[in-house]
């Protein structure tokens, strides 16, 4: 199997269609890779379009940082494909500047790390790792899908538009979203933004619902939540909080629809622009922001927990060994989950909120900090004394937990308020955040990529380019954001167009030149990625069952999984993931491990007492055949 | 021409890559390279090692470099406490970040696969989940503390009765500065008498007797260890008061007058001398996007010793004697014009 050549893999491949025109019982082309309810299929969908996007905002960050990078720089080439954003001078238009800021973090945040990572892995791994044949709706799980489809035309249509896509900033703060005077972006740029994200937390809420459901009631036979995978626990409790917080930013982004277009005044008051003074009053732009930072801060964690998820997976199959504190895993996730709830106005320091909130807000902030460093901790444990094999997925699990600690620290500088004062909307702040949840979440998507793409396609990626791609990666986005904190630190605010105006940013012009050149190149080894990822889909060798010799479910399928997933019956669990190299068992070194399907009885060796006594309860179960099983 | 050699060029370098490529995989699928712990895993288990340690020296190395522009120096009084507290928390994080890290690549380094090695099935221990529990959270508790004391006295102090008051109101794409005059009382304002053309920029309310002394400057002048309090407002979009020698920053939110206090501890000529800069000023900046114009709010502040500032002081002349043609214009004849307005339009509609 694992010698095969394409050749082989073009038999196959032909045979299996014959099979399929056999049997007749296959959707046509488009009820099977397009209105597909098949959760494999929409997963992939998510990915692929996820991955556009990701380059197309990629792309964007690239020419933002030309701009700050090399001010003096002539764009002119670059009028093919940006058009009258440039100007007569060959510059970016300033205005246009903002717009591509702006669309890049909400493309990135939203389209990117939450629908194409969670939407991609929650639908791929959830029915494949609790043994169920799908989502607990295929119609509501295409739903899902599919507003995102449009979600993403209605934001790629505003990139067109003469007036440009909404510029305020990914954080939309009215008035400056509400008015079209204040910014050409706020026009219909603005009511593209919010009919996308409008669609988008539909998607989100389709989503969202279907997974939770799918955890809670579809789990297998012998699956207790006690042995469900961290992947799993992550995505459920990452669709928790989505449905949680998602329903707010839709209610501020509906106010706000109402605010510009019905004269309501939900979040505007005393303003004078364009010449004349506005009816409106009685609004509070604070308002906004507390609404949007009630979604958005666990947004951060809606995007970070499915990348923790899957490295904790791919760091125990990996080292061969379990995870480290499976219990405060699970515990710290869900003590992070609700933190995140309680921590919103640390975005909000200095916006003139009482002061004293402020210090309420630093402590629930900082108590964040603990669950978050026992995860760090748990999965440096989990390397210890392990037999690690690095495949390009472990490599980006290893970079994640690093990029989570590197950019987690300054987590704890900003949430103290005293020290926001001076870094607050600083360099210091994209720094933070790009390491902590973008790159962080980023290596875990492409982590989840290398490792279930055996799985998703039936045919592996090649590992010496995964090798070379995680390495310019890993030192391409250190290259980028370590630097960026001093940038920060000497105060550079964000959102510059340029540094020329003031004394205090007249530093630096080398250092975020060399950033610029850093983003650039990080940027283009991305192409490695894209080429083996297209490559190995058509011509990649083909996988052998279990790749990585996993414990979980999903490897109990055969090469490429049918509707369904299993061609027989579901297999039943006998025990937890993570039963890698356990003392005493019948093999040793990369073969040691025991899949959860495989029951107590069969590894009498390894069993620890409390499993032996195991043995006779399960033998019951099964003689007892579908009776429910009473604790 | 060039741009045809360009293109040329990189179509060959793409070339050789796939063809490299292509030789690369069919040798794997030659060799099988499926044994695990082979060259590649040594390979990256050695660049685990060596990758991070580059880097390290890499930053230490440059961090001199970069370290003189880091924080410009405080001149205010709380500003000298956040910078304080600043580097304390920079210490501990960054101790933290060089101990985690260390553990996470010798690790990775040391433990990559080899066969035979036993692993060791290590799946809990409460002993040391409590103590990575305890740990960061008495240093979270301690940085929280502290960080509360200077919050506190930098941002929960109450106004003495000699404040010296200056209103800073944010507007696309300037600032623009207002001070109460000899009576120490600024003028009530209401965004409906703003007219730019006729030159009311702050929307000042002149039937407000204490608005008749009120002065608008071309820059901020403020006395030396005097406390200064910001009256902050915007009048279209948010803006946002960054003053980075002073540690200052607070948004300026339309509709929500916003307020700040400090004390300056150094004037403009002193730091000058000290900075051994000529040409130093103390900078306005707006940190919260705005538009357009948005990274181009400069306004300059000047820290004068009391001689100085009382000289200044003097110099100012009270809006009203540029403008006369407000005085006693507000809100009242503002309501009386429109009233009159709307009759006479009733009245032309009527007809």
């Amino acid at each position: 199997m694992e010698l095969q050549t394409n050749v082989d893999g073009a038999d196959v491949h032909v045979h299996e269609h014959h099979h399929d025109e056999h049997e007749h019982h296959e959707d046509g082309f488009i009820r099977k890779y397009i209105f597909t309810e098949d959760h494999k299929t929409i997963a992939k969908q998510f990915l692929i379009l996820g991955l556009m996007w990701a380059f197309m905002g990629g792309a964007m960050s690239v020419i933002f940082r030309l701009q700050l990078g090399f001010p003096d720089f002539n764009l002119e080439w670059l009028r093919p494909i940006l058009g009258t954003w440039i100007n007569e001078t060959g510059k970016l238009e300033q205005e246009k500047y903002l717009a591509l800021v702006t669309m890049h973090g909400t493309i990135m945040v939203f389209f990117v790390l939450t629908a194409g990572l969670s939407g991609t892995f929650s639908n791929f791994l959830i029915p494949l790792q609790v043994g169920a044949r799908d989502m607990a709706s295929g119609f509501m799980n295409m739903l899902s899908f599919w507003f995102f489809f449009l979600a993403s035309v209605v934001m790629f249509t505003s990139l067109f538009l003469e007036t440009g896509p909404a510029s305020g900033g990914w954080v939309i703060y009215p008035p400056l979203s509400a008015l079209p005077e204040a910014v050409p972006g706020s026009g219909a740029g603005m009511t593209y933004w919010l009919i996308s994200m409008a669609l988008f937390i539909v998607s989100s809420l389709l989503g969202g619902i279907n997974y939770i459901t799918t955890v809670i009631n579809m789990r297998t036979k012998g699956l207790s939540f006690s042995r469900l995978p961290l992947t799993i626990w992550a995505f459920f409790l990452t669709a928790i909080i989505g449905l949680l917080s998602f329903p707010v930013l839709f209610a501020a982004a509906l106010l706000l629809i109402f605010d510009r277009s019905m004269g309501t005044s939900f979040f505007l008051s005393d303003i004078y622009i364009g010449g004349k003074p506005l009816h409106h009053q009685g609004g509070s732009a604070i308002l906004f922001q507390h609404l949007f930072w009630f979604l958005g801060h666990p947004e951060v964690y809606i995007v970070l927990l499915p990348a923790l998820g899957i490295t904790s997976e791919i760091i125990a199959t990996n080292a061969r060994k379990p995870i480290f504190g499976y219990r405060a895993m699970v515990g710290s996730m869900i003590g992070i989950g609700v933190l995140s709830f309680i921590v919103w106005a640390h975005h909000m320091f200095v916006t003139g909120m009482n002061p004293f909130l402020g210090t309420i807000f630093m402590l629930l902030t900082l108590i964040i900090a603990v669950p978050s460093a026992v995860k760090a901790f748990n999965y440096i444990t989990t390397l210890w004394k392990g037999n690690i094999i690095f495949t390009p997925a472990m490599m980006f699990s290893i970079g994640l937990v690093s990029l989570f600690i590197s950019g987690g620290v300054t987590g704890i500088v900003l949430g103290n308020n005293a020290l926001d004062i001076q870094l607050h909307d600083t360099y210091f702040v994209v720094a933070h955040f790009h390491l902590v949840m973008g790159s962080a979440s980023f290596f875990g998507m492409v982590a989840g990529v290398y490792h279930w793409f055996p799985k998703m396609f039936g045919r592996m990626m090649d590992d010496k380019l995964g090798y070379v791609h995680f390495w310019a990666t890993f030192i391409g986005v250190y290259l980028v954001f370590f630097p960026m904190h001093y940038i920060g630190i000497a105060g550079f605010p964000r959102r510059y167009y340029s540094f020329s105006t003031f004394d205090f940013t007249k530093s630096y012009a080398d250092l975020n030149m060399f950033i610029s050149v850093a983003a650039i190149v990080t940027f283009s080894a991305q192409g490695l990625f894209a080429f083996n990822f297209v490559y190995s889909i058509f011509r990649g060798r083909l996988a052998p069952q279990n790749p990585w010799g996993s414990n979980t479910l999903e490897w109990t399928t055969p090469r490429v999984p049918g509707h369904g997933n299993w061609p027989g019956a579901i297999p039943t669990v006998h025990r937890w993931p993570y039963d890698y190299s356990k003392p005493d068992s019948d093999k040793d070194g990369f073969s040691d491990f025991i899949p959860q399907n495989i029951p107590f009885s069969q590894t009498p060796h390894s069993n620890f007492e409390n499993e032996n006594e195991l043995i006779a309860k399960q033998e019951g179960k099964n003689a007892g055949g579908n009776q429910q099983h009473h604790h | 021409m060039l741009t045809v050699i360009f293109v040329l060029i990189g179509l060959l370098i793409v070339g050789v890559f796939l063809l490299l490529f292509r030789v690369q995989s069919l040798v794997t699928i030659l060799r099988d390279t499926d044994e695990r712990g082979g060259l590649s895993n040594r390979i990256n288990g050695a660049l685990m090692l060596l990758v991070p340690l580059i880097g390290f020296f890499a930053a230490v190395y440059h961090y001199p470099i970069a370290a003189k522009h880091f924080l410009p120096e405080a001149s205010s009084v709380h500003g000298k406490e956040t910078d304080s507290l600043f580097w304390i928390t920079i210490t501990v994080v960054t101790l933290m970040f060089l101990f985690t890290n260390a553990a996470l690549f010798w690790f990775a380094f040391k433990y990559q696969y080899k066969q035979g090695r036993k692993v060791v099935f290590f799946a809990d221990d409460h002993k040391l989940e409590l103590i990575w529990t305890a740990v960061p959270a008495v240093i979270m508790t301690v940085l929280v503390l502290y960080g509360a004391l200077v919050w506190n006295r930098a941002m929960m102090q109450e106004p003495p009765k000699d404040v010296q008051v200056v209103e800073v109101m944010g507007k696309q794409f300037a600032w623009q500065v207002r001070y109460p005059g000899k009576d120490g009382k600024l003028g009530k304002y209401d965004f409906r008498l703003t007219n730019d053309a006729t030159g009311n920029e702050f929307g000042i309310d002149f039937e407000d007797k204490n608005s008749e002394d009120d002065f608008l400057p071309r820059e901020i002048h403020i006395p030396v260890n005097k406390p200064v309090l910001l009256k902050i407002r915007a009048r279209d979009v948010l803006h946002s008061v960054f003053m980075p020698h002073f540690r200052v920053k607070m948004d300026a939110v339309p509709g929500m007058p916003t307020q700040f206090m400090f004390t300056p501890t150094k004037t403009t000529v002193d730091m000058r001398a000290s900075l051994g800069n000529p040409n130093f000023n103390y900078e306005l900046a707006c940190t919260e996007v705005c538009g357009k114009g948005h990274f181009a709010m400069r306004y300059l502040i000047v820290v004068d010793d009391e001689p100085d500032y009382n000289k200044w002081l003097a110099e100012q002349k009270p809006f009203l004697e540029e403008k006369p043609e407000f005085k006693g214009k507000g809100m009242k004849s503002l309501r009386k014009k429109n009233v009159a307005t709307n009759e006479e339009i009733k009245t032309k509609k009527d007809i």
